[in-house]
């Protein structure tokens, strides 16, 4: 599990959040929405061990983070593979990083390489796969691990809609297989909804905090284009988008 | 195919006019020596055993020159790259050092290191080492800061992150300037050998200047220009088998 406790983020004289608490229970899925520029990403990095908090504390597993961590998976928003090793080789990184042996990391990577389903794609180099092709080799990559947490900072915002709703539900079905705390980074509240467990919503930045949560009470498993059908669907984004667009307006207001 | 005739014929007359001009005394032979003559002096050297002595030393020379040069110009380059203070601190001496015209130097290298390769060597590899040391510290300035975030995550130490992201980072900047970088080895040898040296192809200009022979100086420089054309085709092929990675060998394979 995940605890935040009074977190403040800033660089220099900006605070981008400030007394942030968080708790992500083992297996539960959290989506974190914000307008733009709220200091979404720099919640994720300092889960990471990426950037030290200014004031507060990040605990995984009641471990203090400090330092990069390695138990954590992370999907980024970039491209984010090694673009000079083939997909095969970009997957097993972290076990090579941890000084497996070739033939059982080889072995490992090429049975996620299946469970993503790029099977006959392991000796493609980055440039070479499609957008939803990289994805798949980064949750590979990041997965492989079995990190304890799962950072994802608006992993599918590049992709087109049919990609990122296939690649929404292989996260999905990959998350079933291994429920542990996920924590998603997105600006698109159907994004939120449909995967979530919970939904909470970060006011608009600087200083920014959270100002609400939301239990998503929806079913799984879920499909994430048929679940935006769904009544209850419905009216979680009316209740939510209610909360989360004063703080979008005062982005804008902000910025402009 | 078309262009190719064009080009043939372009030469033909080229050729053609310079060798009547030539013949009929319309220009200097002592000056501008007939094309048969050069030919017929070329043919010389390419029958005569000896001749690959002079062209083994230069490629010898040009080889070593290099070699040295790319390895110190990747091993500072990458240093300055990661350390930002020695960067800072050393800038205004690199900067220095690379506003002298290396050219000046040859005297001086013939002084300190002779007559013999030690002379040819350092000063190819001083051309070099710029063109490296440049794009190697480029290279590791802009990896990409989200495979770095990555790679720290998947459990990267910073050996780990020198040898997978920061050396073919800094690798895929040097590889697209080889081709700069072994003309530039090239020359340093050639004028190496030209100012002082009993052995080389820059020898052998220098010798048939120094008897006011003209037609072997034009022979020198045709098999000069072969001799480079010949480095840049092999070039051609290291680069496209070495960079496989890059979005650019696809490109590369339709020039012909």
């Amino acid at each position: 599990m995940v605890a935040l406790n009074d977190v403040t983020m800033a660089f220099g004289d900006f605070v981008a959040v400030e007394g942030v608490n968080i708790d992500v229970a083992d297996g539960e899925f959290l989506a974190v929405v914000g307008p733009t520029g709220c200091g979404k990403s720099t919640i994720l990095n300092a889960i990471a061990g990426l950037l030290e908090p200014r004031k507060g504390e990040v605990h995984i597993d009641g471990r203090r983070v400090s330092g990069v961590q390695r138990n954590v998976g992370y999907l980024f928003q970039q491209d984010a593979l090694l673009p000079w090793k083939t997909a095969l080789e970009n997957i097993e990184l972290g076990l090579q990083f941890r000084g497996m042996s070739s033939e059982e990391r080889r072995a490992r990577s090429l049975e996620w390489l299946a469970k993503v389903g790029l099977k006959h794609f392991g000796d493609r180099y980055p440039h070479q796969l499609s957008g939803g092709q990289r994805k798949r080799v980064q949750m590979a990559q990041a997965l492989i691990i079995d990190p304890s947490v799962i950072l994802m900072d608006e992993p599918f915002s590049a992709l087109d809609i049919h990609t990122r709703h296939l690649m929404q539900n292989e996260l999905l079905r990959l998350w079933h297989e291994r429920p542990r705390a996920v924590v998603l980074i997105t600006h698109d509240l159907e994004e939120a909804i449909a995967l979530g467990d919970r939904v909470i919503v970060l006011a608009a930045g600087p200083r920014s905090r959270v100002i609400d949560s939301f239990p998503i009470e929806l079913d799984r498993p879920r499909d994430v284009a048929e679940i935006k059908l769904h009544p209850k669907f419905t009216e979680l984004y009316r209740r939510i988008w209610a909360s989360l667009r004063g703080e979008v307006e005062k982005s804008y207001a902000r910025h402009e | 195919m078309n262009e190719r005739i064009v080009q043939l014929l372009l030469l033909t007359v080229l050729l053609g006019g310079w060798q009547i001009a030539a013949v009929t005394g319309t220009i200097d032979r002592f000056f501008f020596p007939a094309p048969a003559d050069i030919a017929v002096q070329v043919w010389r050297w390419i029958t005569d055993p000896s001749f690959y002595r002079h062209v083994g030393v230069t490629v010898g020379e040009t080889a070593l020159g290099y070699l040295l040069g790319t390895a110190s110009g990747i091993a500072c380059g990458i240093w300055l790259g990661l350390s930002p203070k020695a960067a800072r601190v050393l800038d205004p001496f690199i900067k220095a050092f690379n506003a002298i015209p290396r050219v000046v130097l040859a005297p001086i290298f013939v002084l300190w290191f002779g007559l013999g390769w030690g002379s040819k060597i350092a000063l190819a590899a001083t051309l070099v080492f710029f063109i490296t040391f440049f794009n190697a510290i480029q290279g590791v300035r802009e990896v990409n800061p989200a495979v770095l975030a990555n790679a720290r995550i998947l459990g990267a130490d910073s050996a780990a992150l020198l040898r997978h992201v920061y050396f073919p980072a800094a690798a895929s900047w040097i590889l697209s300037s080889l081709r700069t970088s072994v003309g530039f080895a090239v020359v340093g040898a050639i004028i190496g050998e030209y100012l002082g040296a009993s052995a080389g192809l820059g020898y052998l200009i220098a010798q048939a200047e120094g008897n006011f022979n003209s037609v072997a100086v034009f022979a020198g420089i045709s098999v000069l220009a072969v001799f480079v054309l010949a480095v840049d085709k092999m070039l051609d092929v290291l680069e496209n088998a070495l960079i496989t990675w890059r979005p650019s060998t696809q490109s590369g394979s339709v020039r012909t």
